[in-house]
Parts: C-alpha cells; structure tokens; sequence
C-alpha cells in the first residue's frame, strides 16, 4: 500500500500554492479519493496471492456474511457521526435486542400472573428492533435534551444495555431458539444462516439497509438536514432546522440497525448469550472512518462506510486464513485504521491546496 | 401616524421594533430602542462596534428574543421564537458572520432548511440546482452550483448567502454588514440587486461601517450608541460629519485624554510583515515603527486585520513573513516564548477564550506566563506566587475577594487588570493590547488608560488596538489604521480628525508609511 502512493508523491511537494496539479498530483489525488477502494483491490490482491482459498466464491461470501454484521452496525453510526455525534452502545445494543429476542422465542413473555405468551416470528423480529430503537431514542434524548455530551451518553448505555442484557437470563444461554409449530415462533434461523439464490440472507439485509440509507442520505431532507446539523449546527438553527430532532432521528436509527445486527448475529449461532457483539462499536466506528465519515462531523458516506466495512471484514477474514496469530492481527488492524485516516488527511490537504 | 394634509403621504412602516430592550446578564446590550424600518426603502443602521445593531438584527429575526418591548409587522405585534418564524412572515437576514455550510454544496446551502420536494417527497434536486442557477445569475456569479461552499473565496461564499435569502422570496431583508468580504465589483452587482429590490417593494435594512458605500444606496439612516437610539433621519439630510459625530458621541471624550511624555528611541520595528490568508492576506505587507514611551492606536474595522497583526507579533500566527526587531534584536523564530524574551507581551482580545484560565485562581492566572520564576528544584512554590500575585493586585487596584478566588467571580475590568497584570509580569518592554476595553465599563476603562499611559512614562511602548474612535482619539500619541490588512494611514496626534480615521478605515489605498 505504502510503496503505491510514495512514488507519485515526490513531484507534488514541487508543486507551488495556487498551482495548477501537475498530471502526477492529480493521480495521487484520485487513488487517495478511492482510497477504501483501493486498499480493499489490494488486500484482496494480496491475499489471494499467498492462499488459494481466499479468492474462491464460497469464501468470498462467508467473508461478506462476517461483513455484513459490522456493515449494519457502522451504517447506522455513520448517521451519527455525520451529526457530529458517536454511538458508542451500538455493540450493547445488538447484545440486548439478541438476548429479547432469544427469550422470547426460547421462553415466550412470562406475565405476572404466570402464564406465558408466544409470539410469532415476526412479531419477536419486530420488538427487538423496537428495543433497538428505544435504547436509540434513549441516546438521542440524552444528547438533545439533556445536553450529555454523545461520547458519554452512549458510553453509560453501551453499560446499561449490556447490564439488562445479562439481567434478562441472569447470565446465561437461551440455548435452542428453533421455536415450534405449535407456537407459530419457527424460522428464525432465516436471518442468520438461510440463503436466497445462493446468498444468505443477511448479506440481502444489508444491501437493502445500504439501499435506503443511501437515498436517506442522499435524497431527502432529512439527509441533507443531517450533514447541515454536523457541519455548522448554529447556521442549522439559523436556517430553521430542528436540530435536536434530526438528531434523535439518527440514534434511533443507529439503535434499530444495531438491533438488527444483533438479531441476526443470534440467529446466526441458533442461540442468544449476553456477551453477543461485545465491542463490535469500535470495529464499525473504525468501518465509517475508514470509510471517510469525518468524526468531527458534516461529512461522510453510506457507500464509504460499507466499503470500510468491508476493508476491516476482509482483511481481518484474510489474516486469519493465511495463519496470521490473533496478536499480530490486532497489530495489522490499529495500523490500517490509523493509516487511512493519515491518507485522509493528505487528500484534504491536496484538496485545500488545488481548490479554485 | 396621524399624516396630514400637508405632509407627504409615507407608508406606515412595516417593521417597528417598539421599545425594544435587550439584557445579557447585567449587560443592557440594547435599551429602549424604538426602529422603525420604512417600507419599499433601504433603511441604513449604523453605530460602532458594540453599538447594538447586530442584537437588534437578531431580535428582528428571531435568533433572539427582547427583554422587554415588541415587534410590529404591518402594525400587528409578533413574536418570533425561531429564525424560521420570521422567515415564513417574509423577513430575511444574511448574518455578519457566515452562516453557511461548508461542508456542503452551493446548492445545498440556499435550501438547507426548506427543501424542495419531489410528489414522491425525495428531494428535487433538480428543480434546486435549477433555481441556484437562477438566483446566483442574478448576482453575476457563474459557479457551479454543485461546488462545495467550502472551496469557494470568501467573497463568493458571502453572495452564496445572499442568494440563499433572494431565493426565500423575502418582503423584509436584513443584511448585516453584507460588504465585509466583498470586492468593488461585487459590491456594485450587490447595490444593483438592492435597487431592483426596492423597486419591487421590498423593505431592506442594511448594516454598515462604511459611510461611501452606504451613503450611496441608503434612503434613511439611524444611528445607535451604546445599546441606544441617538438620531434618525431621511439620508439626505445628513453628511458625513453629522453621522460620525452621532456614532461617536462627545460626552466620554473628556475621559481619556493623555498628555505625552518623553518618546524615546524606536523599540520595535517592523518590516514587511505578512500573514498569508485566503483570498487575501490577512496582514498585508505592513511596517511601522514604534518609540520607547510612545502609545500608539490601532484604528479600523472588525476583520481589518488588526487582531492578526497582534498574534503576528506575538508570534501565535504560523507561517508569517517579514522581520519585526525589538531594541536591535530581530526575531529570529515564529514562537510565543521567544517573542516574550525578547520583551513583547499581548493582552488578547477575547479575554474569556485567549485570555483567562477560567477554571484557576486569580493567583494562578497572574503567575502563568512567569511559572518558571516562582520555580525551586522543580516544584513551584506556592509561597512565592502568593506574595507576587498579592503585590500585582495592590500595584493594579485590582478588586478580588481573594487571591484564591476563582477569576471567574471578578467583574470584566478586573479580569482584565488580571490579564494585564500577567502581561507586566513578564517585564515587556513593548506592551500589545488588542480592544483592552471591550465590555468593561467605564470606570475600569479609565482605570486602564491611566495604566497604559504610566506603563508608557516609565518608558514602555504601547500598541493597542481599539473600534471606539474617542479612546483612540483620547489616548495615542499616534494613530495607525488598518484595512483589509493593510495600514492606509498614519496620523501625529495632531493631525487626526474622526472623519479621517473613518476614511482611512473604509480605504483600500495602501499609504507608504515612513517610519
């Protein structure tokens, strides 16, 4: 990666302020613009390069299932962020909406009385995104309302949420959530490990999330209204853009597609343990950065963030199947993220430098 | 209202702002202010820094609510709570200060907040791009309107704000200082703009420093002074000098007033001093020099560079250019501890932010340039700091409860004698003060002045930088005056004259300043 952007970097520090970008900056420019891209071409170009299994059509979509958990998660951090926020409970969240659901489905809602409710499959999809929300709205309350800065708001939920999700089973496994017949609660197993026209069907939730959040972002009020917020918040204000509102909107969506990463990470393993998704936030903080989503907030992409996700799931999967040790693969991974974000530096500097 | 025969018929004004009072803690920003903005006229509003038209501004679009008093639309009493109230009552307003984003395009900006939609409530980007277009064509801008505001020159992103008004199809436009950032030629597509709005009826109150410009397109002028209504009258029946002296006002002149000592040899020099800025520098090529005992006043406008020349020569701007020399010593290095040894020190302009160490005691923020002073074997010495800090509040008539109490608790003047009193700490030969009397009364600013002017006896060179023409006027032995970076003159006590420091800060002509 390194040896590929230094070449063409030597005549650029020639190039003198309010220049004209010599051919070579301007290819320097446009690498360092599809930067995610072109790290993920060489990552993949590298692996397979050492072990024939990499690039073979089985493991290229068990790598995009692994994927796909982070992708949901950063996707909606990514809402987040581009207000200027952080969503640290993203992790808990998924934990908390696996572990509701997983009872449900194992055990059915137990009422006071004693006797106990079933619910249908969907029906137990449709409240653990509900408690993913909730927790969400939890957050943004916190943030807009009660004026806690983000960074602490969603690090004391990342706890509480992850403290109920223990507290629902005490602890342990809901081993056994095939439901039966007889209950109408069978078939959760479809998100997690069932497959349509060869794709498992968590990578097709993904593409859907992706999908909208890519036109919520790009082409609606709300989405520009997001990117204003984080941008310049007092211009926001002064344009008549409610701002607490647009910022309760993007934790509630950060929650509710945590809570369908969790559901699907669940359904994944067939059972639900309290410590499910246990520090998957900073894995899908590192995807949206990675993928170009400014932390201070006002920039950032949905397809950036995917593709970041992407970058982190792929390299990770790669490590591991070329016999990279657990210690080293911590090493690669903190550098590759500390490295993209010095290559994002650079382009806004090339940027500021070349702009009219 | 009560017209007669006689008179001519004037409509009733749109827009009156009745009694209008507004309070920031024990601060009256604004007091008692009836405006009135006369329909289908550009309304001119001028006063000096801190004079209340920006607070009026925002009461009249609702970024603030009043104290007490209340707004009239076509004689009906209002309230705006919100920015986006007054927009849907027609009445627009483009900020002194950019409210723009940056981060997104020309386009985004002009319909951040109401965006067009689609039946299929997606946007219509479109339809957006094809009314940018129109709304930056008449302003003469041909821009992309897909561009990033960020990356556009400064001029260019403050028409972007104007055409993000003129798109909002307003009766009522407020323009706080619109020309700040523009150039000649931008300023005369503006006017063109201001005329054919008028002509259509729509009501413009327009805020400005710069008498040539505003003497150009204004129907009616009013003046304000400290938070108050001084005079109001149809712009014909004015000149220049009337309206300086309105803004000025006599009665405070007595206050500061210095008879000079004994000037000495020049202690700083500097030459060709330059900060690089976008899309002009921000100190332009500037030198002057300045004499032991002397005190000399920095006049001009908000963003003439004066702030940036202060930095420049305490050596918090990166990247500078030039040599600046302090008794024959020139300045080798861009740092804040290497200027403080050479003997200048800076009371900044914004004491909260640049200023104060909020969170610590008086006592720590007197000592806090000095710490190595009160220094034994790498411990400081609690004992030490007290004692120095207590003589700098006798030797200041500096009023604290306690040498521990949190400077947070003192009044502004006092937190200034505090910031002073750090300043003097480090024995500077050459003493910077950037606006040493913003938001302090009056007292406290005369307290100051005597201050500046014994600091100058015992041989100090003083440079301080004020907007008020009287304290400038009151104090100096000489005056420099900056605009857009550059000094466009440089007045003896003798030759200044308050139309002429207001001409010379309102010029672009760069004057060879001989030292």
């Amino acid at each position: 990666m390194s040896t590929k952007t230094a070449a063409p970097s030597a005549p650029t520090a020639k190039v003198p302020e309010r220049d004209k970008p010599t051919p070579g900056a301007r290819a320097l420019m446009l690498l360092l613009q599809g930067r995610t891209v072109v790290v993920l071409v060489l990552l993949i170009i590298f692996f397979s390069s050492i072990s024939d299994s990499y690039l073979t059509s089985s493991n290229l979509v068990l790598m995009t299932k692994h994927v796909s958990i982070t992708a949901l998660l950063a996707i909606g951090v990514t809402f987040v962020i581009i207000t200027g926020g952080i969503d640290l409970s993203v992790g808990s969240i998924a934990g908390l909406a696996g572990m509701i659901t997983g009872g449900l489905l194992y055990q059915g809602l137990v009422l006071p009385g004693g006797s106990t409710v079933w619910f249908s499959t969907i029906m137990v999809i449709l409240i653990g995104l509900l408690v993913g929300g909730a927790v969400g709205a939890v957050n943004g309350l916190l943030v807009t309302r009660l004026k806690v800065a983000p960074f602490i708001a969603t690090l004391g939920v990342l706890y509480v949420a992850r403290g109920f999700a223990a507290l629902r089973s005490n602890g342990s496994t809901f081993p056994n959530l095939a439901g039966s017949e007889a209950r109408g609660n069978q078939g959760f197993d479809l998100l997690g490990v069932r497959s349509l026209l060869g794709i498992p069907y968590a990578i097709w939730i993904m593409i859907v999330v992706a999908a909208v959040a890519v036109v919520l972002t790009t082409r609606t009020p709300f989405g520009r209204r997001l990117y204003a917020v984080g941008g310049n918040e007092r211009a926001a204000v002064l344009s008549g853009i409610r701002t607490s509102r647009v910022k309760l909107a993007a934790y509630i969506i950060s929650g509710v597609c945590a809570a369908l990463a969790g559901l699907i990470l669940t359904s994944e393993l067939g059972a639900a343990y309290p410590d499910t998704a246990t520090t998957f936030e900073l894995n899908a903080i590192a995807a949206a950065v990675l993928g170009g989503t400014a932390l201070a907030g006002g920039k950032g992409t949905i397809i950036g963030t995917v593709m970041g996700a992407f970058v982190i799931g792929f390299l990770s999967d790669g490590l591991v199947l070329v016999g990279v040790s657990t210690f080293w693969q911590l090493v690669v991974k903190g550098s590759v993220i500390v490295l993209a974000v010095i290559l994002e530096q650079t382009q806004e500097r090339l940027n500021a430098k070349f702009a009219t | 209202m009560s017209a007669t025969l006689s008179a001519p018929v004037e409509a009733p004004p749109v827009l009156v702002a009745r009694e209008v009072t507004k309070s920031y803690g024990g601060v009256h920003a604004l007091r008692g202010v009836t405006f009135n903005a006369r329909t289908g006229a550009v309304n001119v509003l001028v006063g000096e820094n801190g004079a209340g038209k920006s607070t009026l501004m925002k009461i009249l679009s609702g970024a603030e609510q009043p104290t007490s008093g209340e707004i009239l639309l076509d004689g009906q009493p209002v309230s705006f709570r919100t920015p986006r109230e007054a927009q849907d009552a027609g009445i627009g307003i483009i900020h002194q200060e950019l409210s723009l984003f940056p981060n997104l395009s020309v386009t985004d900006n002009i319909f951040a907040g109401r965006e067009l939609r689609h039946p299929t409530h997606l946007m219509d980007l479109r339809e957006e791009t094809r009314q940018a277009r129109v709304a930056l064509a008449r302003l003469r801008q041909d821009i992309d309107p897909g561009t990033l505001v960020g990356d556009l020159p400064i001029g260019t992103r403050q028409l972007v704000e104007i055409a993000r008004v003129l798109s909002q199809n307003v009766r009522i436009l407020i323009m706080d200082e619109p020309t700040s950032a523009l150039s000649n030629a931008e300023v005369d597509v503006l006017f063109d703009v201001m005329q054919d709005l008028r002509a259509e009826g729509v009501t413009v109150i327009y805020i400005s420093h710069k008498l040539d410009e505003f003497r150009r397109i204004g129907d009616h002028v009013t003046v304000l002074r400290d938070g108050a209504l001084v005079a109001d009258r149809p712009m014909s029946e004015t000149d220049t000098g009337w309206i300086v002296q309105n803004m000025v006002g006599r009665s405070e002149e007595s206050l500061f007033s210095r008879t000079s000592g004994e000037i000495g040899e020049p202690i700083l020099k500097v030459e060709h001093l330059t900060v690089p800025g976008k899309p002009l520098p921000l100190v332009d090529d500037v030198s002057f020099s300045l004499r032991a005992g002397e005190i000399v006043g920095i006049y001009g406008l908000m963003g003439a560079g004066r702030t940036e020349l202060m930095e420049a020569l305490i050596g918090s701007r990166a990247r500078t250019e030039g040599t600046i020399t302090v008794a024959g010593r020139v300045s080798t290095e861009d740092t804040v501890s290497s200027r403080l040894k050479l003997g200048l020190a800076l009371v900044p302009e914004d004491r909260q932010r640049d200023g104060l160490v909020q969170s610590l005691s008086v006592r720590a923020n007197i000592v806090l340039a000095t710490l190595g002073n009160f220094t034994r074997r790498l411990l400081s010495s609690p004992g030490a700091e007290k004692s120095t800090a207590a003589e700098q509040v006798k030797g200041l008539a500096i009023k604290i409860p306690g040498i521990e109490a949190p400077v947070t608790s003192l009044s502004g003047g006092n937190q200034q004698k505090v910031v002073l009193s750090r300043a003097l700490l480090t024995k500077p030969k050459i003493l910077l003060l950037d606006e040493p009397t913003r938001g302090i009364d009056v007292g406290a600013k005369t307290e100051i002045f005597r201050i500046m002017s014994e600091l100058a006896d015992n041989g100090l060179g003083v440079l301080f930088v004020s907007s008020e023409l009287a304290e400038v006027m009151g104090m100096s032995d000489r005056v420099l005056v900056m605009a857009r970076g550059r000094i466009t003159a440089n007045l003896a006590k003798q030759e200044v004259t308050e139309e002429r420091l207001v001409a010379a800060s309102a010029s672009t002509d760069v004057m060879e300043v001989n030292p």
